[in-house]
C-alpha cells in the first residue's frame, strides 16, 4: 500500500533521512518507532504527500506521490485517513459538524443519511453522546477519539496516525490502543502508526520498523526488535540513557567551562 | 543590510502577490458556499459596527466643531454641512473606517487563522482533501470586502449626523440651510470616490490578514508578531492608497 523507498530528505542542509526504506502492507498496522528527533512525523508528511523526498520515491497505493499533480493528490488524500497528535478538530464546528465535514465537503448526501453515518463512526468511538459538544470542551482522549471518527468516516484504505498515544492518561490510552486494533480488523484499514512508545505499540503492532540516523535500524515484528542486539535497538527498546544515543546534547568539555570564568 | 531588508521587502511582496492570485482563484468555488462568506461578514462587519458608529459619531461632532469655528470667521457657517459631507464621504470615512477595520477585524483573522494553522487545523483540512485556500481564507476574504464598504457607508452617516449634532442644534445653523446645502453639493462623484477608497482599503486590509495569518509562524510569538505586522501593513497601506486614489480622482 504504502512504499517508501531509499528516500533522502534534507531541512535546510540537515540531512532527516539518508537512504530509508519501508513498506506498509495491505490490512496489516505498522509501527514506526524512534526517538524524537528521528524525522517520524516527517515520515508522515512524506507519504501524504505534504513533502516531496529530495531523492527516491514515495509509492502510496501503487503512485509515485511526487509526479502527481495536485488535483491527483487531492484524489489520493480522500483515500486516506490521518489522526493528528493534537487532533486538530476545527475548533469552530460542533463534534458532530467536525466528523461531517469531510462528508459535506466530498459528497452531496443528503441530510438524514449524513446523521445516521456520523452517528455511526461516533460510536464507533464511544462519543455518540458527545455530538454537540464544540471541541474546546473535550479532554485530550476525547478530541483524539473525535478526530479518529473524522478520520474514519469517508472509509479509508489507509490511515495514518501521529503519536497516537502522547499525553493521555492510561485509561484514554487503553482506549485508543483498542480502537486503532479494532479500525484495523474490522475494516480492514492498512494502519501505520508513529509513536516512540514501544510498549503499548508492541502489543498490536504486525511489522515494526526502528529509525535511527535517518534510516531504519532494525525492522521485523516487534518480538524480533526486542530480540535484537544492536546497541543503538537494545537501548530504544529497554529505554536505557546509557548507549549510542547520548544522554548530553554536545557541548564543550564540563569542567573547562565551568572554570572558564575564573 | 539594506540591501537583505530591500531583498525580503521585495520577497515578501512577490509572495504576497502570489497569493492573491491563489486566493482569487479560490474566490470562485468558495462562492458556492455563501452561508460560510455570510457568517464572515457578521464576523467581521456587524461585530465591528460599535466601534464604527460610535467612532462616526465623534469624528463627526468633532468635524462640526472645528468646521464651524473655521467657517464663522468667513461668515459661511451654512456650508458645514457641505464640508463635513464631503470630508466624510471622500476622505474620513473610507480611511478611519479601514483603519479601524484593520485593528477591530484584520487583527482577528490573522489570529485565527495563525492559530489554526499553529493548531495544525489548516493541514488537517489539507489531508481530508479540502482546500484551506477556499474553506477558511477565501470566505473570510470575501466577508471583509463587502464589509467594508458597508462598514464606511454607515460611518459616513453617523458622522454627518454628528456634524449635524453639533452645528444645527448645538450652534444654531438652520437646519434647512445645512441640509440644502449638502444636498446641492455632494456628487456622484464624490460618492464614487468613497466606495472606490473603501473598496481598495477593503481588499488591501483582507489580503493582508489573511496573508499575514496563513503564513504566520506556528508558534504563540509567531501569531503575535503576524498579528502586529496586519496593523502595521495594513495601516501604512490605506494611507499609502489613499493618496493614490485621491490623487487619481482629482
Amino acid at each position: 500500500m504504502v512504499d517508501v523507498s531509499d528516500v533522502n530528505y534534507a531541512v535546510g542542509g540537515r540531512p532527516i533521512f539518508k537512504g530509508l526504506t519501508l513498506t506498509a502492507r495491505r490490512g496489516r498496522i505498522t509501527a514506526i518507532m524512534g526517538p524524537s528527533g528521528t524525522g517520524k512525523t516527517t515520515l508522515l508528511r512524506l507519504i501524504t504527500a505534504q513533502i516531496t523526498a529530495d531523492a527516491g520515491t514515495v509509492r502510496v497505493f501503487g503512485e509515485n506521490v511526487a509526479t502527481l499533480g495536485s488535483a491527483a493528490i487531492y484524489g489520493l488524500r480522500r483515500r486516506m485517513g490521518m489522526l493528528f497528535q493534537n487532533g486538530a478538530l476545527l475548533t469552530d464546528l460542533t463534534v458532530f459538524e467536525n466528523v461531517a465535514f469531510p462528508v459535506r465537503e466530498h459528497t452531496d448526501l443528503p441530510e438524514p443519511l449524513i446523521r445516521k453515518l456520523v452517528l455511526t463512526k461516533l460510536q464507533a468511538v464511544g462519543l455518540r453522546g458527545a455530538a454537540e459538544l464544540m471541541p474546546s470542551e473535550l479532554s485530550g482522549g476525547m478530541a483524539r477519539r473525535v478526530a479518529l471518527a473524522r478520520a474514519i468516516v469517508m472509509d479509508p484504505e489507509v490511515l495514518v496516525y501521529d503519536e497516537p498515544f502522547v499525553g493521555l492518561d492510561p485509561i484514554s490510552l487503553g482506549v485508543i490502543l483498542r480502537l486503532i486494533k479494532q479500525m484495523n480488523d474490522a475494516l480492514g484499514i492498512t494502519s501505520i502508526v508513529v509513536s516512540h512508545d514501544v510498549q503499548e505499540l508492541s502489543t498490536i503492532a504486525d511489522d515494526s520498523y526502528l529509525l535511527s540516523a535517518g534510516a531504519v535500524a532494525a525492522a521485523g515484528a516487534p518480538a524480533q526488535l526486542r530480540a535484537s542486539d544492536s546497541p543503538a535497538v537494545r537501548q530504544f527498546m529497554t529505554g536505557s540513557a546509557e548507549g549510542p544515543v547520548a544522554f548530553h546534547y554536545p557541548a564543550p568539555d564540563y569542567v573547562t567551562q565551568l572554570l572558564a570564568d575564573d | 543590510m539594506t540591501n537583505g531588508y530591500m531583498g525580503e521587502g521585495i520577497r515578501r511582496l512577490g509572495a504576497t502577490a502570489i497569493f492573491l492570485g491563489r486566493l482569487a482563484l479560490q474566490c470562485v468555488p468558495a462562492c458556492a458556499r455563501p452561508r460560510l462568506i455570510v457568517a464572515q461578514i457578521y464576523n467581521t462587519g456587524a461585530r465591528s459596527l460599535i466601534i464604527i458608529m460610535l467612532s462616526g459619531l465623534f469624528v463627526g461632532m468633532v468635524l462640526g466643531l472645528q468646521g464651524y469655528d473655521l467657517l464663522r470667521r468667513f461668515g459661511s457657517e451654512d456650508v458645514l454641512g457641505t464640508a463635513a459631507a464631503l470630508g466624510l464621504l471622500r476622505e474620513l470615512g473610507p480611511v478611519i473606517t479601514a483603519l479601524l477595520f484593520a485593528g477591530r477585524a484584520g487583527t482577528a483573522l490573522t489570529s485565527e487563522i495563525g492559530l489554526m494553522r499553529a493548531t495544525d487545523q489548516l493541514t488537517a483540512m489539507e489531508i481530508m482533501a479540502v482546500d484551506p485556500l477556499r474553506y477558511v481564507a477565501a470566505p473570510r476574504f470575501l466577508g471583509a470586502i463587502i464589509a467594508v464598504p458597508l462598514l464606511t457607508a454607515i460611518f459616513a452617516i453617523v458622522g454627518l449626523f454628528g456634524a449635524q449634532l453639533i452645528g444645527v442644534q448645538l450652534m444654531g445653523i438652520d437646519p434647512g440651510a445645512f441640509w440644502s446645502q449638502t444636498q446641492d453639493a455632494v456628487e456622484l462623484r464624490d460618492v464614487r470616490e468613497g466606495l472606490t477608497k473603501s473598496l481598495v482599503f477593503g481588499i488591501a486590509c483582507a489580503l493582508v490578514a489573511v496573508y499575514e495569518g496563513y503564513n504566520s509562524e506556528p508558534t504563540a510569538a509567531g501569531v503575535g508578531l503576524a498579528t502586529t505586522r496586519t496593523v502595521v501593513a495594513s495601516s501604512v497601506l490605506i494611507l499609502l492608497l489613499d493618496y493614490v486614489i485621491t490623487a487619481a480622482f482629482l
